[in-house]
């Protein structure tokens, strides 16, 4: 078949972004030809202030070098701007008279510098800040010249000047509002920064409108001259006032434009053979200036391209950040505030800090940080998430430290590590290579900096930290998303919620159909999604979707929990932590048969028999005849349980029994993430109830019910539910609220984290408030639970799965 | 130079996207594999990040993802995917009339 031909017009981020994604989805679809009027391959244009200040170098920004283009067949045209789209005959035309014929053409021209319409504005020394030809004028001008004035006291400006300090100018900041950063900052918050940039060494012109730049005797400029008379000298100007989306030439060519090429959700333009992506739109009035929003626009052209069509582009908050070695400062949302908005201030002019929030509706809607913005990301997954925060108000302006999120070693706050600190503890990674990757690889991404560096890539209590080693490097251009927001694995764009939704939705009951009706990229899924996939079928059709194996983690597989040196260890189920001589025995003679190296208590109140050999597995089991813990198991793992009232002189509730006989009610559920109780008799609450997914406490009157509690990576205590009276209540409002997490948690979603996510009020609505819908979540659980049994006894009884536990052996021997 | 085959197993033994191991008392374990397709691929068991048992792992495409630590080995060529890096040796397997042979020395 012949290709369809696309041809791209800017070969910049947004657009060579386009192409990566395009690639990804389909790579034989289109003969691909790119016009870009920069004589350069794709590079970040973000890094551009570093590499101003010599931080970096030219190399080391370059993202797609021509080798890439070459090595996916794309035609590449540097230098060449195209002037004219006869959109008849779908051919485009450079200015030196290369043409390129289109079925599909897309426009990624980025935007203009806005030059202030001053007399002179064309001399020589008069440049912008937009490319590598501006930074290389502005390098040349520093080793050969004295002033410099910036005009603009925006992030932009204040980039430039920094860079043009950094090599030697004297650098005069002018700027037309009362203080700098007017669009983020509060005139405390600018002062202390002005402050900052003073010491060193540059200066501010605030409040001053410019007149005209004036030559001097070699024609080049030599001075400002502003409205007041006054005067600066000047052998370059930089000017940083905005920028505006670059639409002329679609303007020309009769695409409809307003302020942007004017596009639809799905990034097409009025003609529908042409599409537009980055700074030249305008999508529903808006047009953005910042990689993050463009990215997810290249997601949607590419998946249109690919002709899957179900992708539309929909605007998220963003988030920027001043990227001045050594200057803090970070904003997201809507910084700015204005009716019907509350704003939540801290302001330290001595300790130079300064933090906003702006809250709607009971929800951060915007946030503005100064001197410490190590909070940036957390507050920018708030805003994103956007659910209620009451529950949380009083300590929103501590940050995510305070109610109890720290990463190792209560080490929190990436800025101030040193290159060689540890901050993945898992995997022995230091801030300076995660910094080293983010540069030289290009990475956006946390996921991009866990595939690289391993870091956050294990237990993932560091994830806060590399994104903010990531926020610092790249700014705004960091893709912090929460999970909610990001597609499952490289297998699809939907996040899990959508897929959910599709499963529910068009009663999908495989995953060959799942993979089939979504439009998967890969043949069968990766060990990503699959494991996922496989718990929301099951999840969503009891009975009707079959488990698959193969889409299981090998413990849950073969029922055991894999060791370092490939053997397993096997946790008999004790029922609310209670055995007898008898299990005892066996368990001790087991140990004997098989030699199993260590036998060791477990936390959860049980017995683990460590270093057993796979194929050991069933006789173990059978040898036992007890059933499986599930200590292996996306499941219901222990409920602890406290000695209570039959014995405890403390007790007021037999919290063993009720422990005994939620296992009991709760066996073999398989749920989002693992699921662990406990019940305590009495508020001493010995059982530790409190750190667990559903904690349980007596009191005199009744039962306490806490959820979303995690004693691990991070200690979560539980929150607080409702206090019931019977037993039998106990058990319908613990299931209840587990079906519901069942039903609506992401795949290796913890309680917690869900909990986190919906908010308590839902959870509250939906389990104590709605008896009805209560009572359908408790019976709706029982029936998935009817498809379950002891898998053990499944496995040394019936014979299931035996080709997973015998190895092969050489057979005959050919020649 | 004719290569030693020796048969293993009937291609039904395996479960599509899954492993078999393959004891040796001269060598490692060898991992075969057979993936969604029924394309078959053998492996020294032995991850090249720390060891781990390859077969034990998620057999998806081409790859296997290793069950210690989430490494993904190309099938074909033994070799960790970018930007991971090691090998674990391939061997030789063909499948015939059903049934699964390996080069093995
Ligand atoms: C110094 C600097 C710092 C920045 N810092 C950040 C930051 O920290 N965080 C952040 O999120 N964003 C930042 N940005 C903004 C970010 O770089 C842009 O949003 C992004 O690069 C825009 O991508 P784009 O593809 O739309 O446009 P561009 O990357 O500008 O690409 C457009 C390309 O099209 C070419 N072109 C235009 N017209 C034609 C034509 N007719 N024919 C051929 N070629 C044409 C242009 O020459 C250009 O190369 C910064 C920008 C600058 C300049
Ligand atoms: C995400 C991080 C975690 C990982 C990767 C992890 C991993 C493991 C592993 C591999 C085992 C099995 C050991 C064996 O084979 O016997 C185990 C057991 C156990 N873990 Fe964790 N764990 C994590 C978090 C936690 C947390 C948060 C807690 C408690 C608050 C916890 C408590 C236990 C207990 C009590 C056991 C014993 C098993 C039982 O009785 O069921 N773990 N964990
Ligand atoms: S048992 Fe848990 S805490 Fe202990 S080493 Fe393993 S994962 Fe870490
Ligand atoms: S929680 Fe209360 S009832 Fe249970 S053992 Fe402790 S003191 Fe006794
Ligand atoms: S041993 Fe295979 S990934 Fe670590």
């Amino acid at each position: 078949m012949k290709k369809l031909k696309l041809v791209m017009v800017g070969n910049g981020m947004a657009g060579v972004r386009t192409l990566e994604e395009l690639l990804k989805l389909t790579p034989e679809l289109y003969d691909i030809t790119v016009f870009g009027a920069e004589p350069y391959a794709n590079y970040n244009r973000i890094l551009l202030s570093p590499v101003l200040t010599g931080e970096q170098t030219l190399p080391e920004i370059m993202l797609n070098d021509v080798d890439w283009y070459a090595e996916h067949g794309i035609t590449l045209h540097l230098g060449k701007e195209v002037v004219d789209i006869d959109r008849g005959r779908r051919i485009v035309r450079a200015a030196d008279g290369t043409t390129a014929e289109y079925d599909r053409l897309l426009l990624a021209t980025g935007s203009n510098p806005f030059i202030l319409p001053v007399p002179g504005k064309e001399l020589d020394g008069v440049v912008t800040f937009r490319d590598i030809h501006d930074v290389n004028t502005m390098i040349d001008a520093a080793a050969n010249h004295q002033h410099a004035v910036v005009i603009g006291g925006g992030l932009l400006g204040l980039e430039a000047a920094n860079g043009l300090a950094a090599r030697g100018m004297k650098v005069t900041v002018v700027h037309l509002g009362e203080w700098l950063l007017d669009r983020q900052l509060d005139r405390t918050a600018a002062a202390m920064l002005q402050d900052t940039l003073q010491e060193r060494g540059l200066t501010f012109l605030l409040q001053k409108q410019t007149a005209e730049l004036v030559a001097g005797s070699s024609g080049r400029v030599a001075s400002v001259r502003f409205k007041d008379g006054e005067e600066v000298p000047a052998d370059l100007v930089v000017m940083a006032v905005g920028i505006r989306p670059n639409f002329s030439l679609a303007e020309q060519s009769g695409i409809y434009c307003d302020r942007g090429i004017v596009v639809n959700d799905f990034m097409q333009t009025f003609d529908p053979r042409v599409y537009a992506v980055g700074e030249c739109v305008s999508h529903r009035g808006v047009s953005y200036g910042l990689v993050a929003p463009l990215f997810d626009m290249a997601k949607v052209v590419a998946n249109h391209l690919a002709n899957f069509g179900i992708a539309r582009y929909v605007p998220a908050a963003t988030s920027t950040k001043l990227k001045v070695t050594g200057v803090d400062l970070f904003s997201a949302g809507n910084f700015m505030g204005g009716d019907g908005h509350e704003e939540i201030t801290l302001s330290d002019p001595v300790g130079g800090i300064y933090k906003k929030l702006i809250v709607k509706d009971d929800k951060l809607v915007g946030a503005c940080l100064y001197g410490d913005t190590a909070d940036g990301g957390w507050y920018f997954r708030l805003i994103r998430e956007g659910h209620a925060i009451h529950e949380m108000r009083e300590q929103l302006m501590l940050g995510e430290g305070a109610i109890g999120d720290v990463g190792h070693a209560g080490q929190n706050r990436a800025m101030g590590m040193s290159d060689d600190a540890e901050v993945c503890g898992c995997n022995g990674v230091c801030k300076g290579s995660i910094v080293k990757a983010i540069q030289e690889k290009g990475l956006f991404t946390v996921d991009e900096v866990k595939k690289h560096t391993k870091a956050a890539s294990s237990c993932g209590s560091c994830t806060g930290l590399v994104e903010q080693i990531l926020i610092n490097c790249v700014g705004g251009a960091a893709d912090v998303k929460p999970k909610s927001e990001k597609a499952i694995c490289g297998c699809t764009e939907l996040n899990h919620g959508q897929v959910r939704q599709a499963i529910r939705e068009q009663h999908l009951t495989s995953l060959a159909d799942t993979f089939t009706a979504l439009n998967w990229r890969s043949m069968d899924g990766c060990s990503s999604c699959r494991p996922a996939i496989n718990y929301y079928l099951i999840s969503s059709w009891p009975g009707e979707a079959k488990d698959d194996p193969q889409s299981r983690f090998i413990n849950e597989r073969v029922h055991a929990n894999i060791q370092k040196d490939g053997t397993y260890s096997v946790i008999p189920r004790m029922w609310g932590g209670v055995t007898n001589p008898s299990e005892l025995r066996r368990i001790a003679d087991v140990a004997d048969k098989y030699d199993i190296p260590m036998v060791k208590v477990t936390g959860g109140q049980r017995i683990d028999l460590l270093g057993v050999k796979k194929e050991d597995l069933p006789k173990v089991w059978a040898d036992l005849d007890m059933p499986s813990g599930h200590a292996y198991g996306k499941s219901l793992r222990t409920v602890k349980t406290c000695v209570g009232s039959e014995f405890c002189r403390f007790g007021t509730q037999d919290s063993t029994q009720m422990g005994i006989d939620l296992e009991h009610d709760l066996f073999g559920m398989w749920s989002p993430a693992k699921v662990k109780l406990a019940v305590s008799g009495c508020p001493r609450n010995c059982s530790e109830a409190g750190i667990k997914d559903v904690g349980i406490i007596g009191v005199d009157s009744g039962w306490e019910l806490y959820i979303g509690g995690n004693g691990g990576i991070k200690t979560e205590v539980a929150e607080f539910l409702c206090k019931v009276k019977t037993h039998d209540e106990v058990m319908v409002y613990s299931g209840a609220f587990l079906q519901l997490y069942r039903e609506e948690a992401f795949y290796l979603e913890r309680t917690v984290h869900y909990l986190h996510r919906v908010g308590m009020e839902y959870i509250k609505q939906r389990v104590l408030a709605d008896e009805v819908g209560r009572n359908e979540l408790y019976a709706r659980l029982k029936f998935a639970l009817t498809f379950e049994q002891d898998p053990w006894a499944e496995r040394t009884k019936g014979g299931v799965a035996r080709h997973e536990f015998e190895a092969l052996s050489i057979e005959t021997v050919t020649a | 130079m004719s290569r030693n085959w020796k048969t293993i197993c009937q291609l039904n033994d395996i479960p599509a996207q899954g492993a078999r191991v393959l004891k040796r008392d001269d060598g490692d374990d060898i991992a075969i594999f057979r993936t969604i397709d029924d394309q078959v691929f053998a492996l020294v068991d032995k991850c090249p990040h720390k060891g781990g048992p390859l077969s034990q792992g998620i057999v998806s495409g081409r790859t296997v993802t290793c069950p210690l630590h989430n490494w993904n080995i190309d099938l074909a060529t033994g070799q960790a995917c970018a930007p991971d890096e090691g090998c674990s040796g391939h061997i030789p397997v063909k499948l015939e009339a059903g049934a699964i042979f390996l080069a093995l020395d």
